[in-house]
């Protein structure tokens, strides 16, 4: 998970230093069985996806796309993820603060309960908030009597959104900051520097990359999980809706186009993610190179 | 203010940041995970066990763990290779496949099963060149583990790559000039080091895979006994209002996760620990 | 260092304060349109029960309503709900907006349990409007509101088959014979399929003289020939239209006639000699009306769907009508065929769920090897 950049010596290490690579013909079995790979599993799915969705034309697709319930599942899935993500960055901030920086008992178990979300199915991820908040669960009939909604509306999409994309930011963080070390820091408290003034001019600078590709990813899943959204939805048209249950409305409705045509939108947020990853590698190898 | 704390934390921050962290760790993911277990407990001991060790259920454990093992291998070999190529080699084209191995974790898991499975029902553009050979690949243990590969797929890669960058190439250099052949340089030096994250990302993609529903439940097929998954049967309990059954059959499943990544963390603090002294030692 | 602990202070209490605004911007955006709604129509509706008749000056507020129903009544309450909206409009004055909710019968039945507002529930059977009653949100005498059993229209089970019907299906028994693939959602998820495998059951019991051994082996026979069991009605239409797979689909006769109008000239409907009355009930969930003050709409609602224009746009999407005027008008759209009955044949839907697909039920030993 800890993969933020394609390491910038790395075109060097292959081409100035034969011995310690494979002849041309391996390498370019290699490669070949390598891309071979990622187009019958992540290619493929994407075309799919991309011809599917214009199989009507343009204007069916775009059609597809400004559906007023589409819009209102837009919204949703941007709301969600813009409260999902920011907490979830401070939060992997701050785990990857404690967990790197001091020595305490627990950590590892600390650490398996931040990879938790990882491994818990999606319905599962779902189902603990309904169990908990649900009209039956331990705090329904406490939240029903102040006329508190969580499930079958924004909170519960919310929570179970951020369940899911829990361990993105920290996941990415810890392993940098391990690297780092706690030498900056400490230089900077024995100059006299303090508390949040660390963290901002030492810490962060030397984290950034790593911190933005984490809320990317964090984002991204946050934009579309399914699972766990589509137990605590109810599923309401137009109003608790998001965009990965509006694709399985359509789906559901003979509308094979349009479906793939709101599935195609958060593909291309995925390619924007690439793109945005793209820019993050190529500043850094500058960087690293000055 | 420092000085009033105990001398070796030099830093501030940790009551904050800990205490923050154990606050939204327990918010989050414990006290929901609490009512899950709470709620299994409506059985007693003996329904509970009976719960967990129906045929069906334990038919679906296996599958989902035999599948998650099967995606996992796959993405063990085909992760190491792809990192392998992204770090060590040069190809047009190589910042795009970077970019697309994250694509499993932003497509809807349910778009990726409904893809997958139009590839590979029998009319799809896969399932019909296959089928001539008569192996089937929708509806059956195999289209599972291909979503579960899916899904799966960027947790290998993005586990290794990072420690194949980091790799001093000095050991490798002196393997060469101590005479030793490619492939063996591969298997004594470069692999050794790999082991750990390896291990780590198989975990990481094993463990999702046991619990993965959308992407699965369309390319499954869903037959009893046969290619129906733990998760789907949590559903079909829940969709019978059986709770506490459901809340079982979850338990069941999360303990393995749980022991699953606790092995995954320790594998990593070995990682770094057999990092440290290499490093040290060189 | 005080400086430090008030800056923490703040932190911990922004966060907290986001929480809370995060839980609390669902009743900001529904608390405006519900609580009016809620608190306000109760008094006009009472008050203008009591003038017998609405007066036109006095337009009451905005109401909004939610139905949350099964998968294959999209289109049904598409429709329904704007002829309903404008014959609200007509005999009250007044705007109400009705929101759906579509997904599995039993999964749709738990939503509203687990806190779903729904102000009516319309459902695939009796059984989950059962659960919702069982958990209190409605009485235990729900089926009794309304005529007909609270079904307003009713379905059966019919087969769809590929052009020409190459296999020559023509009944149920024709279903068990080697190489027929069959396609039905799973009992246990799908309401429809639940359906499905009753009248597969009655049709068995009556031609093999009621033996229960034999019956079941039928059954088994049949569920050998079912190469996927997906979890909803719609997901087997789908496997059976878009994947190809299979060679006759087990479906609501209105699903099957909508999958007709979809795709056209492909498929052909086979209506077997006998089936099963088909009772999708509807009923009004007391705890939530009477929370929103939204009864007298609600109740309106669901008679409209008996009166002669709700019974028109049922059948005009396919489900067969109650009303005789209406099912004499559409006489030609349906085949004709013996029906056999939840609770005459089955004894209940609790029987039936206790008996075929509760766990170890029939369905069940289906799987299970050496039962």
């Amino acid at each position: 998970m800890a993969g933020i950049v394609t390491n910038p010596r790395s075109g060097k290490n292959a081409d100035t230093r034969p011995h310690l690579t494979e002849s041309g013909l391996i390498r370019w079995v290699l490669i070949g069985a390598a891309l071979l790979f990622v187009g019958l599993i992540v290619v493929l799915p994407m075309i799919t996806v991309i011809s599917e969705s214009l199989r009507k034309g343009w204007d069916a697709y775009l059609e597809a796309l400004k559906d007023p319930d589409a819009m209102a599942a837009l919204r949703l899935t941007l709301i969600t993820a813009a409260i999902a993500v920011p907490l979830n960055t401070i939060f992997g901030v701050a785990a990857a603060w404690a967990i790197t920086k001091f020595k305490f008992r627990g950590k590892n178990l600390l650490i398996t309960l931040i990879d938790l979300p990882f491994a818990v199915s999606p319905i599962v991820s779902g189902l603990i908030y309904v169990l908990l908040f649900g009209a039956q669960g331990f705090l329904g009939p406490w939240l029903d009597s102040r006329d508190i909604d969580i499930i079958f509306a924004t909170p519960g999409i919310v929570l179970a959104t951020m369940f899911v994309t829990f361990p993105f930011v920290a996941r990415e963080l810890i392993p940098i900051m391990e690297a780092q070390g706690v030498q900056d820091e400490e230089a900077a408290v024995s100059l006299g520097a303090r508390g949040w003034r660390i963290f901002f001019k030492v810490t962060l600078p030397n984290i950034k990359w790593g911190l933005l590709y984490g809320m990317i990813l964090c984002n991204a899943r946050a934009m579309g999980e399914f699972g766990a959204v589509s137990v605590v939805s109810g599923h309401i048209r137009g109003e608790t809706n998001t965009l990965p249950l509006h694709i399985e409305i359509l789906y559901n409705e003979y509308q094979f186009s349009a479906s793939f045509a709101v599935a195609s939108l958060l593909m291309l947020l995925a390619i924007v993610t690439l793109i945005i990853k793209s820019i993050l590698e190529s500043r850094m190898s500058k960087e690293h190179e000055s | 203010m420092m000085r009033q704390r105990k001398a070796d934390r030099v830093l501030p921050g940790l009551n904050l940041s800990l205490g923050f962290t154990v606050a939204y760790v327990s918010l989050i993911v414990l006290i929901p995970l609490a009512a899950l277990v709470i709620k299994s407990f409506d059985l007693s001991m003996s329904e509970w066990w009976d719960a967990v060790t129906d045929a069906r259920v334990v038919a679906s454990y296996k599958l989902s763990l035999l599948t998650s093992f099967y995606a996992a291998v796959v993405n063990l070999v085909f992760g190491l290779l792809l990192a392998w190529v992204l770090v060590r080699y040069r190809f047009p084209g190589k910042r795009i496949i970077d970019g697309l191995i994250d694509l499993p974790f932003a497509l809807p898991t349910a778009v990726a099963g409904i893809a997958l499975t139009t590839i590979y029902a029998p009319k799809g553009w896969i399932g019909s060149l296959l089928e001539p050979l008569g192996i089937k690949v929708a509806y059956t243990p195999l289209g599972i583990t291909i979503a579960l590969i899916f899904i799966g797929l960027p947790f290998v890669v993005r586990t290794v790559q990072p420690v194949l960058q980091d790799m001093e190439s000095d050991m490798e250099e002196a393997a060469v000039l101590l005479g030793a052949y490619r492939s063996r340089t591969f298997r004594k030096v470069i692999l050794p080091e790999l082991l750990p994250p390896l291990l780590t990302g198989f975990a990481l993609a094993f463990a999702r895979g046991i619990g993965e529903y959308g992407s699965v439940v369309f390319i499954s097929g869903n037959m009893p006994m046969k290619t129906e998954i733990a998760p789907l049967l949590i559903i079909t309990k829940l969709e019978q209002y059986q709770y506490s059954q459901a809340a079982a059959v979850a338990v069941g499943l999360l303990l393995v996760s749980f022991v699953l990544l606790l092995f995954i963390n320790l594998l990593q603090r070995w990682s770094n620990r057999r990092l440290r002294s290499v490093t040290k030692g060189a | 260092m005080t400086v430090l602990k008030k800056f923490q202070f703040i932190l911990i209490a922004a966060l907290i304060l986001t929480l809370l605004s995060a839980c609390g911007s669902k009743n900001d955006n529904k608390e405006p349109a519900a609580s009016p709604s809620g608190a306000s129509p109760s008094a006009t509706a009472s008050e203008s029960n009591g003038e017998s008749s609405a007066e036109p000056s006095k337009v009451p507020d905005p109401i909004e309503l939610l139905n949350v129903s099964y998968d294959p009544t999209r289109e049904l309450y598409e429709a329904f709900n704007a002829s309903f909206a404008e014959y609200w409009k007509q005999t009250t004055g007044g705007k109400i907006t009705i929101k759906q909710s579509h997904g599995g019968s039993g999964k749709q039945g738990r939503a509203v349990i687990d806190g779903l507002e729904a102000d009516v529930v319309t459902l695939a059977l009796g059984y989950d409007i059962d659960a919702i009653a069982d958990a209190g949100l409605l009485k235990a005498d729900w089926q009794k509101s309304y005529e007909q059993n609270s079904t307003p229209y009713t379905s059966t089970i019919v087969f769809l088959v590929r052009k020409g019907n190459p296999k020559g299906i023509k009944d149920w028994n024709d279903l068990i014979k080697d190489g027929v693939g069959v396609i039905t959602p799973n009992p246990k998820t799908s309401g429809g399929a639940r359906w499905n495998y009753l009248a597969a059951w009655g049709y068995a019991q009556k031609t093999l003289g009621y033996d229960e051994a034999q019956t079941l082996d039928f059954l088994k026979k049949l569920f050998k020939n079912v190469p996927v069991l997906d979890t909803g009605a719609r997901g087997s239409t789908t496997t059976f239209v878009e994947k190809g797979i299979g060679d006759v689909l087990l479906a609501w006769e209105n699903e099957a006639y909508l999958a007709l109008k979809e795709y056209g000239d492909d498929y052909e409907i086979v209506t077997p000699s006998l089936s099963i009355l088909a009772e999708p009930p509807v009923a009004i969930v007391d705890k939530n009306v009477d929370k929103k003050g939204t009864r007298e709409a609600a109740d309106a609602y669901l008679k409209y769907l008996y009166t002669e224009q709700g019974q028109e746009i049922a059948a005009q999407n396919f489900y067969r009508p109650r009303l005789q005027s209406v099912a004499d008008k559409f006489k030609d759209q349906f085949g004709e065929l013996s029906l056999l009955t939840i609770d005459q044949d089955f004894g209940g839907w609790k029987e039936a769920q206790t008996k075929h697909f509760a766990d170890g039920g029939t369905f069940d030993q289906i799987y299970t090897p050496g039962s």
